[in-house]
């Protein structure tokens, strides 16, 4: 096998740091070592400089003042804070919490274990194109609700809720509005005013910041929102999440925002590009493809797609000098195929087939060209392999066979 | 997931790829599996009706490369065994042989199903005809 490192097309499992936020993250490992909280001498007052300018970088991304970012270990803890947070701060106002069956798992986990505390969860079913249906919504609110949670952009297929409407509709209704904003903070525009949004999660890795440091927005205006902490301490980020501050991650991640804002209008137009040229190339060169959830409303640099008749863990195995991911069974720990595709009211049998392109800053025009002749190559090797394409080809219809599943 | 060597190998260089014809009398044709659980296989024999000897096994997998690996190394193993001698292979020796991790055991349960399938399905074609009548009848 060639020594060289395979083309990296996972960019919604993770992002390369950019050498610029790796820069900016240095000199809090070495010379300005200090803690934030230290209000004593200058090594405590660089570490809080580092994490105030954090602040105002994430804020001015997503519209936020400084006052309304609480650092956190990432977008898991974030959706855990923002969830547990607000239903034990409004547990006298209400119990109901409504989501989405396409939600990270960071939420849907949380979901459960607030059930198990006595709140009620709604889980709204999702349109064919994965989107969130706002009658739906609408009607699912109660006066026992007291939060929404829909992610912005969803991590398999990229969709894109309508997240103002979904703001709107909380504002009207008078229920706060949370949004894991992970795969679309820094990659298309989120604007927590214009957007209507009280809570908010995003995670430095996902935008080529470190790993292990994201930050909840949370309103402090119209309405003010409240939480309970779900860390005891020191009493950090204003009493809502204690433990000293990863000065360097933090300063990683503003840069990471500051960079994203900068570049955002050019590098989401190329990526679109790129995109489009990929599954221009997948969809002329071969039949039965299908791409999953709605291309219209999607992030610029996602491709979901299921290729028919071939099975995704032997697809990535003929791939195998290309990183990305499948929602086949095999390929996850659970051995079930992905929720989010079957939500979408896909069959096992296309979940099986799918591959999910994840494009990125550092991606370049021949990678892309590679990959989607490497990916025409390999299915069809495989389908010549596939009793189903055979079968297929003979005009069977698979639907109506007796399989002996086992 | 790593896989071993030899798994890779069937992947790369599946040995025995292809179809046979399933309405000859020679042909036994086993499918099993299905498209909802990722994997389906096909697997092919062709019994030498005098001797007794499979002379040909083909086989067609949609599935992981556990799966194609099974199956293709199932055709390898059935080529010059005779009838009886096939149905003593055990998803077991496939394991050991592939090297497979608990969590592709499954793949290789199917490539024994898809084997004994094949079997079933040519015995019945060389039963003589009323046979299946005649024990319908005698219950």
């Amino acid at each position: 096998m060639a020594n060289t490192k395979p083309i990296y097309f996972d960019n919604h499992a993770t992002t390369q740091v950019d050498p610029r936020v790796l820069d900016a993250m240095m000199p809090y490992f070495t010379e300005h070592f200090g803690n934030a909280a230290s209000r004593n001498h200058a090594y405590g007052w660089n570490a809080e400089d580092a994490v105030e300018k954090s602040r105002k970088q994430i804020g001015s991304l997503i519209g936020a003042t400084s006052k309304e970012i609480v650092f956190t270990s990432g977008a898991t803890e974030s959706n855990n804070l923002a969830l547990k947070g607000v239903a034990e701060m409004y547990a006298e106002k209400g119990n109901h919490i409504i989501t989405a069956a396409t939600e990270h798992k960071a939420t849907l986990d949380t979901c459960k274990h607030l059930e198990k505390k006595g709140c009620r969860v709604t889980y709204l079913p999702l349109k064919g194109d994965g989107l969130v249906d706002l009658d739906m919504l609408r009607d699912a609110i109660n006066d026992k609700t007291i939060l929404i949670s829909i992610m912005y952009a969803n991590n398999e297929i990229g969709v894109v809720q309508p997240i103002a409407e979904i703001g709107r509709i909380a504002k009207e209704k008078g229920v706060l509005f949370h949004t894991d904003a992970v795969q679309a903070c820094g990659k298309i525009p989120v604007n927590v005013a214009a957007d209507g949004i009280d809570l908010l999660s995003l995670s430095a890795h996902k935008m080529y910041g470190p790993k292990g440091v994201g930050a909840l927005y949370v309103r402090r205006k119209s309405p003010r929102v409240q939480l309970t902490a779900q860390m005891d301490g020191g009493g950090h980020e204003r009493g809502m999440r204690s433990g000293t501050l990863n000065v360097p991650g933090i300063a990683g991640l503003g840069a990471a925002c500051e960079i994203a804002q900068k570049e955002m209008p050019e590098e989401s137009a190329r990526l679109r590009r790129l995109r489009d040229k990929l599954r221009a190339n997948l969809e002329a060169n071969l039949e039965e493809v299908y791409i999953n959830g709605s291309m219209e409303h999607r992030l610029p640099h996602n491709l979901n797609m299921s290729f028919a008749y071939v099975e995704g863990e032997s697809l990535l195995m003929g791939i195998n000098d290309i990183a990305v991911s499948s929602g086949s069974a095999c390929t996850s720990a659970t051995l079930e195929p992905s929720y989010v595709l079957k939500a979408l009211g896909l069959g096992d049998d296309l979940a099986h087939t799918s591959i999910r392109f994840g494009l990125g800053r550092f991606n370049t025009e021949e990678e892309v060209d590679y990959v989607g002749n490497k990916m025409i190559e390999v299915v069809n090797k495989l389908r010549e392999l596939s009793p189903l394409w055979e079968m297929f080809k003979e005009g069977i219809d698979l639907s109506k066979v007796q399989w002996t599943a086992h | 997931m790593a896989y071993s060597d030899k798994v890779v190998d069937h992947y790369n260089n599946p040995r025995n790829v292809g179809s046979l014809d399933k309405s000859s009398t020679e042909v036994g044709t086993g499918m099993v599996g299905a498209p909802e659980c990722g994997d389906v296989m096909k697997l092919q024999i062709k019994v030498n009706s005098a001797t007794g000897i499979i002379e040909d096994a083909k086989f067609k997998t949609f599935g992981c490369g556990s799966a194609i690996a099974s199956s293709s190394l199932a055709t390898e193993w059935l080529k010059g065994k005779s009838v009886d001698e096939a149905l003593q292979i055990k998803n077991t020796d496939i394991v050991n042989e592939l090297s497979l991790p608990p969590v592709k055991i499954h793949c290789s349960v199917l490539a024994e199903d898809a084997i004994k399938a094949a079997i079933d399905d040519y015995k019945q074609k060389q039963a003589p005809v009323g046979s299946t009548p005649q024990a319908v009848a005698h219950s």
